[in-house]
């Protein structure tokens, strides 16, 4: 059993760890650490426990809380082993505190005297154990107490002790960057040690800094490429090269640190083509680690300012990733793809094939990240495909955090690019019946916005189609038998307003549904309160169109529930809906018209409509109103009440709420949205739809042609487009204030049609392949390439002017592509638009033994080409590594080597040096039979008998 | 941040050594490896080595009776985690020589130190074998 020494075990815990071991259940294992609490308890706490059997103790506290347990009882023994003087005693102690205990624990006091004093030993191995606690253990208050000796640690002499220093220097940084804001030079200054160990801890902080300050580090860009490039070339002590790559995780590190601060830069990015192209080469694509290397190639690339020869070798490395057999590889080059087709979408194409492999593949893993490159990849032509696929798998999944995830990105791709109304409605029933309460519920408001609305434009006749068949689809939903309270609300509004509008369906059976809905989901107050609303919309229309009420039974013990709710909204709701019913026809016309609900109402706060009343008593001697402000002899009681506050300051205490503050006449709208849109705030999102105030403003009629309709933001997302977020808070200066009737208004250019758009056209398709597999390649990949390839000058105007314009007028413009199919199409601007005008993206026609001789020059060559500067710049970069060079292999263990000597093991004998690691590690040990024999008779002889369930225990991992 | 724990777990789903690099509480930790276990275990050899869970990706890895499972999140280069594992284990086999689910049981502290040297603060620091383990045999030597 490998190495003992010095790390005694008693019987006791041998046999612990074996009945742990070997425990068949939970439950039999909870049954063991219960009773080794109580062993320890009994223990722990006994006088004079020598310092082995001590360490021990604690490690079985260490197990006790691994298997859940708690063992809190045990921590202050572990907090006073810190102190003991022998190292690894010591050690254990701080590893116990750093498991047990979390930084704002209030036994790490204690624990802050003993790390200052350790960070002053002469043993190096003492302070990097203190540096491990600090690391794990200081918080932002405790930072003071430790900084200066951690900053003093730097310059240690030891390399391993400077490691950790920098690293409890990157954990402050990250508890608190204030702390240390004065020190980050010494990242920096740090990154130039001669030792390849500090080096490489030395990109973590770096890496950290970067992320949030790019342009403060610029000026590093020479020197990571430089320590890359002689990372590359083997530069670097062997010990550091793991599977025949040379230190691959310094590489990768040095690779994402490149990738920001090449970012949007072209200059510094020309400094890194050489590098990364050599990397490209050198990388050994058959073992995991030369992969996981080109990777991080692939997502430099994609994240630097762009270079052909780089892009190309990039795509070249992800074909490989994506023809691979392992799940592994083909996850990779997914993701990879998710990054490339930012800058070149033509790639995509050529893997149509894999893409959709793997989309279907029964791996989970692997069928989210294709979900994740398809959701990057979306555009109107293929929305609907993509959509499709992403609900169906919503059905399949139970696991409520995807489910969300994919569930608004349904919604979001469905506002984006919904071909059609019609399409969208079907799709958020979907998504509403499967993750109702997942998704937000604006998503809801949005979606009776739209059948409220209607096409609008030039079509009532689609438009009620639509509402009928969104009538017949939720009257049948309504049979399922647990909905999203969400989902709920849709449909009693939408039955309420368009239930019985064509005819089709009778009142009573409409109410009787609307009084199933209020009976089977009596919990949910907001779904009875709308069902109350919509059953008060039904008798409203039947009684304005002259025809007889007669509530139905179940109706009417329903509304007499209600009127006695303890609800007063619901209360409230049962008593208007009494109200109306008795009320004569015309009267209920012009308080509940029907189909209404995007008409604005103006309110007359002024009360106008009195005024002739007013003049009439007056003129028959009435006294004229005094406003209260201005009465006398009024009992100050009185102003507790008043509306006005102007007066009512000299009194200590006011018993009225606050007037709301006032809207103030902004003119923050952008200009490009002028043209089509006015915003009207929107004051209260919940339940705005459901009273109706008793003035209308009549017939805005919202056909052909309306464009003083407005369109209603408030901070809603908008549908067709590009999200924007309108301003929430806008009002047109006039001094009634319009409140909104239906659930938000859109003005006339966001009309559209029903007419169903051409999805599918025919495109090239590959042979040999199944006719499903290449239909949904089509949809997915090819939709686009002939319809858009038209536009080409103007659209590229479009996409190189700047964001607003662009924002500007996409709600319209991605409706004209369902409408318009023959016309040029001016197509949102999209990056990740496949099809965009001028690439030719038949790959075929490429020759791809030219791409590689292409792949195969001199990169030098290249770099100089783009830039003369580069390779210039190259030469001149200092030589930062060259230091690793003068000690090849020795440097690490130049100044132990004597003490090591003599147990260490050769170097190389256990190099497992191979490309793929079992064969590998087979073929450098051999069967390991007589070693797990060994083992098992040595544990036999400390009578521990290895029962036959686990002879797994014993089993070699590497085996 | 990078690595969040590291845990090595066997067939049985009882839990041989757990490492976390951000604090959760003992409730959080029992659940969270109660369910990741029974995410992986239930996966074959085939499929993907990494499994997304909550915000977490979860890099694991079978050694015989053993999984070694990481959780990173979304920015961590997948492979290169999942080599970490290998060097992990290549590192506590040249220690233990051929080891095995029962050195770590017994040894557990060791397999400790030998992470902290390996990961801080929840980033890869050291891949040299020899740098990883040169304290560790010193401490033996002085004991």
């Amino acid at each position: 059993m490998g190495s003992q020494g010095g790390f005694y075990q008693s019987k006791e815990f041998l046999d612990l760890v074996k009945s742990i071991g070997e425990a068949r259940s939970k439950a039999e294992e909870d049954r063991i650490v219960l009773g080794e609490i109580d062993t320890l308890k009994r223990r722990i706490s006994e006088p004079d426990i020598p310092k082995r059997k001590m360490k021990e103790y604690i490690i079985r506290l260490v197990y006790v809380e691994m298997l859940g347990h708690d063992a809190s009882f045990g921590y202050i023994h572990a907090v006073k082993m810190t102190h003991d003087d022998s190292l690894l005693v010591k050690r254990t102690g701080y590893l116990a505190v750093t498991l047990f205990l979390n930084e704002d624990h209030d036994l790490i006091i204690l624990i802050v005297n003993t790390i200052q004093k350790d960070l002053k030993s002469d043993n190096y191995l003492v302070v990097c154990a203190a540096l491990n606690a600090v690391c794990k253990l200081i918080n932002e208050e405790t930072i003071p107490a430790v900084l200066p000796q951690v900053v003093e640690l730097l310059a240690h002499p030891k390399e391993a002790v400077r490691k950790k220093a920098i690293m409890a220097l990157h954990r402050f940084y990250q508890k608190s960057p204030s702390s240390v804001s004065h020190l980050v030079s010494n990242f920096r200054k740090r990154l130039c040690d001669n030792d390849p160990g500090v080096m490489g801890a030395t990109l973590c902080p770096l890496f950290d800094l970067i992320t949030i300050d790019v342009n403060s580090y610029k000026d590093l860009v020479i020197s990571f490429v430089s320590i890359l490039k002689q990372v590359a070339e083997r530069r670097l002590p062997k010990a550091y090269d793991y599977h025949q790559m040379p230190a691959p995780f310094i590489q990768i590190k040095l690779l994402k640190i490149l990738a920001l601060l090449g970012s949007g830069d072209k200059q510094a990015s020309e400094n890194m083509y050489t590098v990364v192209g050599d990397i490209f080469r050198k990388c050994d694509s058959s073992s995991n680690i030369g992969n996981a290397v080109l990777y991080e190639c692939i997502c430099c690339v994609s994240s630097i300012y762009p270079n052909p020869k780089l892009l190309e070798s990039a795509a070249d490395a992800i074909s490989r990733f994506l023809k691979s057999d392992s799940h592994n590889l083909r996850y990779m080059g997914i993701d990879a793809l998710g990054r490339l087709i930012k800058i070149s979408p033509e790639i995509a194409e050529q893997h149509q094939l894999a893409v959709i492999d793997c989309l279907e593949d029964p791996d989970d893993t692997l069928k989210r990240k294709t979900f994740e490159l398809l959701y990057k990849m979306t555009k109107s032509t293929n929305v609907e495909v993509i959509v499709d696929r992403m609900i169906d798998y919503t059905i399949s999944i139970n696991d409520n955090h995807y489910k969300t995830e994919i569930a608004s990105r349904c919604v979001e791709l469905a506002e984006q690019f919904a071909p059609s109304n019609q399409w969208f409605i079907q799709t958020m029933n979907k998504v509403f019946e499967h993750a109702g309460d997942l998704v937000n519920i604006k998503v809801a408001h949005n979606l009776m916005r739209l059948i409220a609305e209607g096409f609008g434009e030039d079509d009532d006749t689609a438009d009620s189609q639509l509402r009928s068949s969104a009538v017949d689809s939720y009257l049948h939903i309504l049979g399922e038998p647990k909905l999203p309270s969400v989902f709920l609300q849709v449909i009693c509004w939408v039955l309420g307003e368009y239930g019985t509008a064509d005819g089709k369906y009778s009142a009573s059976f409409i109410t009787g549904k609307l009084c199933d809905v209020a009976e089977a989901y009596s919990n949910d107050e907001t779904v009875k309160a709308y069902a109350v609303t919509a059953l008060m919309k039904i008798y409203a229309f039947e009684i304005a169109a002259g025809r007889k009420v007669d509530m139905l039974p179940e109706c009417q013990s329903l509304m007499e529930e209600f009127l006695a709710s303890h609800s007063t909204d619901l209360q409230q709701r049962a008593y208007e809906l009494q109200a109306v019913i008795g009320l004569d026809a015309h009267a209920v016309e012009s308080i509940m018209p029907s189909d209404a609900s995007c008409e604005d109402i103006e309110v007359d706060k002024a009360l106008s409509f009195l005024n002739g009343y007013i003049q009439d008593s007056i003129e028959k001697g009435a006294q004229p109103y005094i406003p209260e402000s201005e009465r006398s002899g009024m009992l100050n009681i009185s102003k507790f009440r008043n509306q006005d506050h102007h007066e009512a300051s000299s009194h200590g205490l006011r018993f009225e709420a606050y007037e709301l503050p006032k809207q103030t006449v902004q003119s923050r709208i952008p200009p490009a949205s002028l043209a089509s849109t006015e915003l009207v705030p929107v004051p209260e999102p919940m339940y705005v739809s459901e009273s109706y105030p008793t003035t209308t403003v009549s017939s805005a009629s919202s056909d052909a042609g309306s464009t003083e309709l407005k369109l209603r933001l408030d901070g809603v997302q908008k549908k067709w487009g590009r999200q924007t977020h309108s301003p929430a808070t806008s009002t047109s200066s006039t001094t009634s204030q319009k409140t909104v009737n239906g659930i938000t208004q859109v003005d006339g250019s966001n009309t559209s049609n029903s007419r169903t758009r051409e999805t599918y056209e025919s495109r090239k398709q590959q042979v040999e392949i199944t006719p499903e597999k290449q239909k949904l390649a089509a949809s997915l990949f090819g939709g686009s390439s002939k319809t858009e390839k038209k536009p080409a000058t103007g659209h590229k105007i479009s996409k190189s002017s700047s964001y607003m314009v662009e924002k500007s007028h996409v709600p319209k413009s991605s409706m004209e592509i369902a409408s318009e199919k023959k016309a040029p199409i001016q197509q949102p601007p999209d990056l990740l638009d496949f099809g965009e005008p001028t690439v030719q993206s038949n790959a075929p026609s490429v020759d791809p033994f030219k791409e590689l001789e292409g792949l195969l020059e001199p990169t030098t060559e290249v770099a100089a080409a783009k830039n003369h500067s580069s390779t210039a710049a190259a030469t001149k970069s200092p030589d930062i590594m060259g230091l690793y060079t003068e000690t090849p292999a020795g440097i690490h263990n130049k100044d132990d080597g004597d003490i090591l000597s003599g147990l260490s093991n050769p170097p190389g004998t256990h190099m497992l040096g191979g490309t793929t690691r079992t064969q590998v590690a087979q073929s450098s040990k051999g069967p390991n039979l007589k070693d797990s024999l060994q083992k098992d008779a040595l544990v036999r002889q400390m009578g521990v008998t290895p029962s036959s369930p686990n002879p797994i225990l014993f089993k070699d991992l590497l085996g | 941040m990078g690595i969040r724990f590291i845990l090595m777990v066997n067939k049985q789903g009882q839990t041989r050594l757990a490492q976390y690099y951000e604090w959760l509480t003992l409730e959080e930790r029992r659940a969270l490896e109660g369910e990741i276990v029974r995410k992986c275990l239930a996966r074959n050899e085939q499929q993907c080595s990494f499994v997304e869970h909550r915000n977490y990706k979860i890099v694991y890895r079978r050694y015989a009776s053993l999984f070694f499972l990481v959780g990173v999140d979304n920015e961590e280069n997948e492979l290169a985690i999942l080599e970490f594992i290998h060097l992990l284990v290549e590192t506590m086999d040249r220690h233990f020589g051929n080891v095995c689910e029962l050195d770590i049981m017994f040894h557990l502290e060791k397999a400790h130190f030998m992470l902290e040297e390996m990961v801080m603060n929840g980033s890869v620091v050291e891949t040299s074998k020899a740098n990883i383990l040169s304290p560790i045999q010193l401490m033996e030597k002085a004991s």
